[in-house]
């Protein structure tokens, strides 16, 4: 989704100029265009009225934000410490040989998919447990991952 | 509905009871996140079509997590008359046949799990039974909830609405009892009477530290300024532990309430609920209830025609733990980097926009109703000389009985485990508990008969924490768990003081060397006193309890930690660089199971004869281990 004037005013129009409003403000910056384009947060900072640098300080420091374009299925894989007792590091390490991915996070080339750890999705009984967009997959295995990944790669 | 004085007060507690036992049969679906990552979407979907179809004359609802959470998704049927009769592990093919005896008027028995007899509805004039007389047939035989060893030891007083309201339903809260209790306070109660009944019934704090919350109240009383603020911790950083979420997403109302009671209590008219981004069902369900508290006049101006007034703000937290901690929860809320600061000046004099504030724990926040509906001394009833009350965990990890537990303060280690939990998988052995989440520790077996409370926790080394209890057995390193919650620790330190940043990671180092097999026993002399300068030297609480997990393994599991470096194995056959895998030629009949998993192509052989793994190409992902159906791949 490219950045516009609109859809940035829409959000914005939601916010007196006030700086306790940056992270809310980011925040649905993010849940619209799935990172935080450098456009929209000189927009966002010029609005309420605080510091591009503290803009920027604010979106570094908290997990939530990204500074990339997010691929189109997010691969949210759960390192707590319930699933990491159950074995959550290997499958993490399968998804990340399977999708290529050169880093401990990241996205792949064709834009397909984004990976990310988190930490406890709630569903310790189902470990080690997945969120791939909005669906929760439990009691993963290696192989399971790997289908998965098959899945979501023909929708 | 608008609800201004007692007499609505009333008249929505006879709506709700209604609602909630109406005259006519009704099915629950469990849909809190436990319940729907196992389907319990379909399952409610495919129950409301069906009785919307057939015009059935009952009704399907929604309700939070009771706690069972290995047996989701969960259904229950109660009939009027009846017993209510949980199922368990029901799918959307079960919910069909469910559906087909329910609609005939029959209680099915199919995955039948336990019944319940009586609802004790501990806030509303006691014990509501559902049936007269006697059970007969197979209802007779199943099990009461209270029967069953999950349930046994446990009692549900912050939880005591979880499972049995439409979180979502205002009335159904008030139903049982809620908003009562505020009415109580506002109108019979100073609020130093308030404050009093908090101290004397020994609530402490439910978010880690166990701070006296009738002296933090008072404090905050006392403090000078103005506007004061009451807050709520929903950050929940603890890695392996839903237990706030739960209580949000099954009964916002009763965090609402608390925090009513210590707003009056401490001279408020603004709150604030700092919640977790990651958790979107918690989210919503918060919003909804402060929705329909504004909308019903129990939030606002005037609340119960008393003059009192108070409102909540939802505040969504961006993912860091560090912001669990309250001034750095402060900082975020202003619209801040997560930063603490050093705690010279108290946040109850001087929190959140350096005005007085007091914040509290989600779970220290639903007791507090309890408290002053019940009276001090019927909640000191239950718990330890020192902890009074309940807690909740999240009973998690390798133990077979995955799910949240309210127990009474002081239940021991070992029944937790072995009674609530039913023990670790076949053929394990339990080896540790880790309690406190990244600030706790990991404690062994010879100390499981020790009873949960704040202050034995704390003189074994670990912390009560939020609540979080992962059962470790023999295939858990505990090498590998101390560098795990550094690994946690020094992603989410804020760096701003050096012990934390640098610190944590010469220890993570240190560990790194042992896990390969090097290092030596001076190694762990520097680890020891490195992790002491770590917890005098920190800012921060994250960094004064960070190497509380290192110190603790240490503490118990040393040998475990002396095999590392004097022998170069690792025990659990865990750390890649001490293990090898390979393949036993007597178990192994050639099914090539594994030979298509391994992503090195390193297994190689004739179908139907034994295989061989060529170690010089194995990068031990332990794919072909998950595989072998016939234990042939071997570790270690
Ligand atoms: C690093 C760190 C993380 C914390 N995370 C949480 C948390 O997620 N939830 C919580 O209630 N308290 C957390 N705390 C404790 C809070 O600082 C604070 O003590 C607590 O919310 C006070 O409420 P209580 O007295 O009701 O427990 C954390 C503390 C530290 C140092
Ligand atoms: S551990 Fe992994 S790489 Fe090694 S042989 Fe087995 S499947 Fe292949
Ligand atoms: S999966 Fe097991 S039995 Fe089958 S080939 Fe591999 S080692 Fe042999
Ligand atoms: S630790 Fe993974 S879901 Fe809780
Ligand atoms: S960086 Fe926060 S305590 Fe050290």
């Amino acid at each position: 989704m490219s950045v516009t004037f609109k859809a940035l005013e829409n959000i914005l129009e939601h916010y007196p100029p006030s700086s306790e409003h940056l992270i809310s403000a980011l925040q649905d910056v993010q849940a619209k265009f799935n990172y935080l384009p450098p456009e929209a947060m000189t927009a966002v900072c010029d609005h309420l009225g605080v510091p591009l640098s503290r803009g920027w300080a604010v979106a570094t420091f908290y997990k939530a934000f990204s500074l990339e374009p997010k691929g189109e299925h997010d691969v949210a894989v759960c390192l707590g410490t319930a699933c990491h007792v159950r074995g959550a590091a290997n499958v993490y390490e399968k998804f990340r040989r399977d999708l290529g991915i050169a880093g401990p996070e990241g996205t792949t080339r064709d834009l397909k998919f984004s990976l990310r750890q988190v930490r406890c999705l709630g569903c310790c009984s189902m470990a080690p447990v997945a969120q791939v967009d909005e669906e929760i997959h439990g009691n993963l295995s290696q192989r399971k991952a790997g289908h998965l990944l098959r899945m979501y790669r023909k929708r | 509905m608008q609800i201004t004085s007692i007499d609505d007060l009333q008249k929505a507690k006879g709506v709700g009871l209604a609602q909630l036992y109406p005259d006519k049969p009704k099915i629950l679906v469990g849909m809190a996140t436990c319940g729907l990552a196992a389907g319990a979407q379909k399952v409610y979907d495919f129950l409301s079509k069906k009785a919307q179809d057939a015009h059935w004359g009952g009704v399907v609802e929604k309700t939070g997590c009771i706690g069972f959470c290995y047996k989701e998704p969960l259904v229950d049927a109660i009939l009027p008359g009846q017993p209510r009769v949980t199922y368990e592990q029901v799918t959307p093919e079960i919910a069909g046949a469910l559906w087909e005896e329910l609609a005939a008027g029959k209680i099915p028995e199919k995955q039948v799990m336990a019944r319940i007899d009586v609802d004790d509805m501990i806030l509303n004039g006691g014990p509501r039974k559902f049936y007269k007389g006697k059970l007969k047939g197979f209802l007779a035989k199943t099990p009461r909830y209270e029967d069953l060893d999950f349930f046994k030891l446990q009692r549900h007083i912050a939880m005591r609405n979880c499972g049995f309201i439409d979180p979502d339903n205002l009335l159904h809260y008030i139903a049982r009892g809620g908003y009562f209790a505020l009415y109580n306070a506002l109108t019979a109660m100073t609020p130093d009477e308030v404050i009093a009944a908090v101290t004397t019934a020994g609530l402490r704090g439910r978010g880690g530290g166990g701070f006296p919350t009738g002296v933090k109240w008072a404090s905050c009383r006392k403090a000078k300024g103005w506007p004061k603020y009451v807050l709520c911790n929903a950050d929940e950083g603890d890695p392996g532990a839903y237990m706030d979420r739960s209580l949000i997403e099954g009964d916002p109302h009763s965090i609402l309430e608390g925090m009513l009671i210590g707003a009056y209590a401490i001279g408020s008219s603004e709150g604030y609920i700092y919640v977790r981004a990651e958790y979107p069902l918690a989210v919503k369900t918060l919003q909804r209830a402060i929705f329909a508290a504004r909308e019903a006049g129990l939030l606002g101006q005037n609340i119960l025609g008393t003059g009192f007034s108070f409102d909540i703000k939802l505040n969504l937290g961006g993912g860091a733990f560090v912001c669990g901690e309250s001034t750095a929860l402060m900082a975020s809320i202003e619209g801040k980097p997560g930063e603490p600061r050093a705690k010279y000046v108290h946040t109850v004099d001087k929190g959140l926009w350096d005005r007085p504030s007091n914040l509290n724990n989600v779970e220290t926040w639903a007791n507090v109703p309890v408290i002053i509906a019940k009276g001090a001394d019927w909640y000191r009833d239950t718990g330890t000389e020192g902890s009074k009350g309940t807690k909740i965990f999240s009973l998690v990890g390798q133990v077979k009985n995955v799910g949240l537990v309210e127990v009474p303060m002081g239940v021991s280690i070992k029944d937790l485990v072995m009674e609530v939990g039913g023990g670790v998988p076949e053929n394990r052995e339990f080896k540790a508990i880790q309690i406190g989440g990244p600030s706790g520790g990991c404690i062994p077996k010879e100390h499981w008969g020790l009873p949960i409370d704040f202050d034995s926790l704390w003189d074994a080394g670990a912390i009560m924490g939020s609540g979080g209890m992962i059962v470790m057995d023999n295939s858990t390193c505990m090498v590998d768990v101390a560098k795990f919650f550094l690994d946690f620790l020094i992603d989410e330190s804020c760096g701003k003081c050096i012990p934390c940043r640098l610190g944590l990671k010469r220890m993570r180092e240190i560990l790194e060397e042992f896990s390969a097999g090097k290092g030596s026993l001076e190694d762990l002399e520097e680890l020891q006193s490195l992790s002491e300068a770590v917890k005098d030297g920190s800012l921060c609480a994250l960094g004064g309890s960070a190497p509380n997990p290192v110190l603790t393994t240490l503490r118990y599991f040393r040998d475990e930690y002396e095999a590392h470096i004097l022998q170069g194995k690792c025990p659990a056959a865990v750390c890649k660089d001490l293990i090898t895998y390979s393949i036993n030629p007597e178990l192994c009949n050639g099914c090539t199971a594994c030979v298509n998993e391994c992503p090195q192509g390193a297994i190689t052989g004739t179908k139907k004869e034994p295989h061989t793994l060529n170690a010089s190409l194995c990068i031990k992902c332990g794919a072909c281990f998950e595989v072998c159906k016939f234990g042939a791949v071997a570790v270690a």
